[in-house]
């Protein structure tokens, strides 16, 4: 019988006095999930605050019309930068760690099928990462002070071509991004297999946790979406050279491939993005609201069937492009279809919600705001689908409204969730409730200031991407509107920072199972031992820790 | 905490059984997965570009040779391809302990393996030295070096890692209970071997 131990709750590193040294040493040198997990999470936040200081400065420029404070050189490298690095150093680093670190503590597992494998996957991303900011210091090479990528986060050829874009800030976003897309498909791949062949006994399919089953779909649409990136890219820099003519339109090569060849990627990728937002909601929810998810087998399908529909969308990102009408029209009808499952997904949460003992402690309260926000990204992104309205609104600030509403207020948002969430499992000490409310409200109302507007300076028809405009054209208080809602959301992220180094020094030790929740990850201690688990677990249902706490009512009973 | 125990359940539970698999083939199929949609793309984009070339520049039909004649490229496929039985040959003798015979067949993939990418040198050699055609050439001159090419690089790693285990034999370090990850480097090869017939399904008869 199941023998889940966890007498010994003392963080095993409690008074430790290893020199420094050591303690760096065993960081770098380590193939542990878990410490891997730490460092994926600790450098996606770094990369984020990065990026956010890139969007602030964007911001600062347009709070007021016909500003001189950046130069439009200098606009176009900052949003490239914060494009790219939003997405493949903050978003990707971050659910690969935190599934990194949960994944095989929810499957009860030792470790990742491959650890090194797992290390050398970090590494890539960290030095592709470096790779790409390098570019400020290096990128121009011999034609003078360096400088970074200028070319949008997409890259649009042939605007990537040799004769326009000079020196190398385009190769460098070129292998820099190359080289951490290889450690993403790699922990990807580590992934699947970890999920497919080493679950504990008992752990059937249809009994793993909702964030086993999204982070394994999840790894498997990085497995399909990102090698074609991969190869675009090599195509793209042997375009920049050797000479080859694949974007080159002078050379009788196609612009209009690499648009279809980037968003092949693309498209699957902001579901490799939300996809873990989903997995997080998915966890937290039941857990506060005292309910088991509502509607367990329809979350797999609806996660499957978007995982499979996602792949065949990436057209209504070229609408405005001058396709025939019969391709936009089947796009649009894809699109249309992936709000399916999508609606299903929100609609179970809501139900889970429905009639439960809803705790809004800070987990429950992002994940609610995830819903609502996620909810508005969502609508807006059914509007972007139809074709027409495409036409009025693409490449305006609407767009640019619809995907933060998606990715900040969908993904950010619950990465905070799982963050409060998983904190304490994590490091054995709770984050402060009442800093967290604070951080919660600072940048639910500073996200809503500052991405709300843009819909309306979008259809104002406010282009995306101009460094400047004119007083005239009515965008200004727009602008300004979203201008301060940054410095509201600068507050918010500064108190999440004073709330991760006061909980670290002196927060409330967590125990065990602060949370009173149900998967495997709560049944070791906190921080979980370097082996998780001192004998491999045995599950009987989708909740096995609610089965040991209450043994007179199993889940195993209803299943 | 005796608390959490479950034996204490009045209940009995349904059996739970065990759910581990082999992580190591489950791991090389999601390999050869990403590696498929890699060529896949690199394949659609030669699709696309074919009789796309500007009047003038050297068309495929031009210069490439499928004759049948020794080196070349009909005649390195059949050695790539007959590779891939002498390799399934030689993990059926490692499963049975038969080194010696095992050390053979592996040699000969490993030469018929470089006989391909020999074949492929010259084929190049032909193209860039004889006939003209660089990566620069034209949209066929781009798209054939890069998917000809990667397909090459694949080879390569390949013959690497055989060699690699030819010397370890050579050295006497490789022994039955070898033969499962041994089998696993096989799948890569069939991989290679796979990836060349749609490569000369799309650059050698479609694209002419």
């Amino acid at each position: 019988m199941n023998t889940l131990n966890h007498s010994n709750n003392t963080p095993r590193l409690a008074g430790d006095k290893t020199p420094f040294l050591s303690r760096m040493h065993e960081w770098i040198a380590t193939a542990d999930h878990k410490k891997l997990g730490v460092m994926y999470v600790t450098t996606g936040l770094i990369f984020f605050m990065i990026g956010g200081l890139e969007a602030s400065l964007m911001r600062w420029q347009l709070s007021a019309a016909d500003n001189t404070l950046i130069g439009p050189e200098e606009f176009n490298r900052l949003f490239t930068m914060h494009g790219t690095t939003m997405v493949f150093l903050v978003g990707m680093p971050i659910l690969l760690g935190i599934a990194n670190y949960f994944v095989p503590l929810q499957i009860g597992a030792r470790d990742l099928a491959f650890p090194r494998l797992n290390a050398f996957g970090f590494w890539l991303f960290l030095f592709g990462g470096a790779l790409l900011y390098f570019s400020y210091f290096g990128a121009q090479g011999l034609y003078g002070m360096g400088s970074a990528p200028d070319v949008g986060w997409f890259a649009y050829a042939p605007l990537t071509e040799r004769t326009y874009s000079r020196g190398h800030s385009t190769d460098y976003w070129i292998l820099g991004l190359l080289v951490s897309s290889f450690g993403s498909i790699a922990t990807g791949i580590n992934l699947i297999t970890t999920i497919l062949t080493m679950r504990c006994k008992g752990m059937t399919l249809m009994k793993m946790p909702l964030l086993v089953w999204l982070m394994l779909i999840d790894a498997i649409l990085i497995m399909i979406a990102m090698p074609p990136l991969a190869a675009a890219q090599v195509m793209l820099l042997f375009d920049r050279l050797m000479g080859a003519h694949f974007f080159d339109v002078q050379g009788g090569g196609s612009a209009v491939l690499w648009q279809n060849l980037f968003w092949f990627f693309g498209h699957p990728e902001v579901y490799i993005l939300i996809l873990p937002a989903f997995a997080y909601v998915s966890e937290i929810i039941p857990v506060f609201c005292r309910k088991v998810i509502f509607g367990y087998p329809l979350m797999v399908a609806a996660t499957v069937s978007i995982g499979f529909i996602s792949l065949g969308v990436w057209v209504h990102h070229m609408f405005a492009l001058g396709l025939s009408p019969m391709v936009n029209a089947i796009f649009m009808g894809s699109t249309f279809l992936i709000a399916i499952p999508t609606g299903i997904k929100m609609f179970n949460w809501v139900g889970t919600m429905f009639g439960g003992k809803i705790r809004f402690d800070t987990p429950m309260l992002f994940s609610t705001g995830f819903l609502a926000m996620f909810l508005i990204g969502g609508l807006t992104g059914v509007m972007l689908a139809t074709v027409p309205f495409d036409w009025q609104v693409s490449d305006s600030y609407f767009v640019v409204g619809h995907f933060h509403y998606v990715l900040f207020g969908g993904l950010v948002f619950s990465i905070f969730a799982a963050i409060y969430y998983w904190f304490p499992k994590v490091t054995g000490r709770m984050l402060s409730e009442t800093i967290g409310k604070w951080q919660f409200w600072l940048l639910f109302i500073g996200f809503n200031l500052t991405f709300g507007p843009m819909h309306v300076s979008g259809l104002l028809g406010m282009p995306r991407r101009i460094y400047t405009y004119q007083a005239d054209r009515g965008w200004e208080l727009w602008n300004q509107l979203s201008s301060i809602g940054v410095l509201v959301q600068i507050a918010g992220v500064l108190f999440f920072t004073w709330n991760v180094i006061r909980s670290l020094r002196n927060g409330k030790k967590a125990g065990p199972d602060p949370w009173d929740a149900w998967t495997l990850e709560w049944a070791t201690m906190s921080p979980p031992p370097e082996y998780n688990f001192e004998e491999e677990p045995v599950v009987y249902s989708r909740r096995p820790l609610w089965d040991l706490k209450h043994p007179e009512d199993p889940d195993w009973k209803y299943e | 905490m005796s608390t959490l125990n479950a034996s204490k359940s009045a209940l009995t539970p349904p059996e739970a059984k065990d759910q581990s698999l082999n992580s190591g083939k489950c791991g090389m199929i999601c390999l050869i997965c990403s590696e498929i949609t890699f060529f896949g793309t690199l394949l659609a984009v030669y699709l696309f570009y074919i009789g796309k070339d500007a009047p003038g520049t050297p068309t495929p039909t031009e210069v490439l040779d499928v004759s049948v004649a020794p080196l070349k490229v009909l005649f390195n496929s059949i050695f790539l391809l007959t590779s891939s039985i002498w390799i399934t040959i030689a993990v059926n003798c490692l499963r049975r302990g038969k080194i010696r015979q095992f050390a053979f067949w592996w040699l000969l993939t490993i030469l018929f393996g470089l006989e391909f990418l020999v074949g492929t040198g010259f084929e190049w050699y032909g193209l860039i030295a004889e006939e003209g055609v660089t990566i620069r050439t034209n949209l066929f001159g781009s798209g054939f070096f890069t998917v000809v090419g990667f397909h090459a690089a694949h080879v390569t790693i390949g013959l690497f890692l055989l060699t690699l285990i030819f010397i370890l034999t050579l050295c006497g370090f490789m022994h039955k209970r070898h033969a499962e990850k041994v089998e696993l480097l096989s799948w890569y090869w069939h991989f290679v071997d796979g990836i060349w017939i749609a490569v000369f399904t799309i650059v050698y008869i479609i694209g002419r």
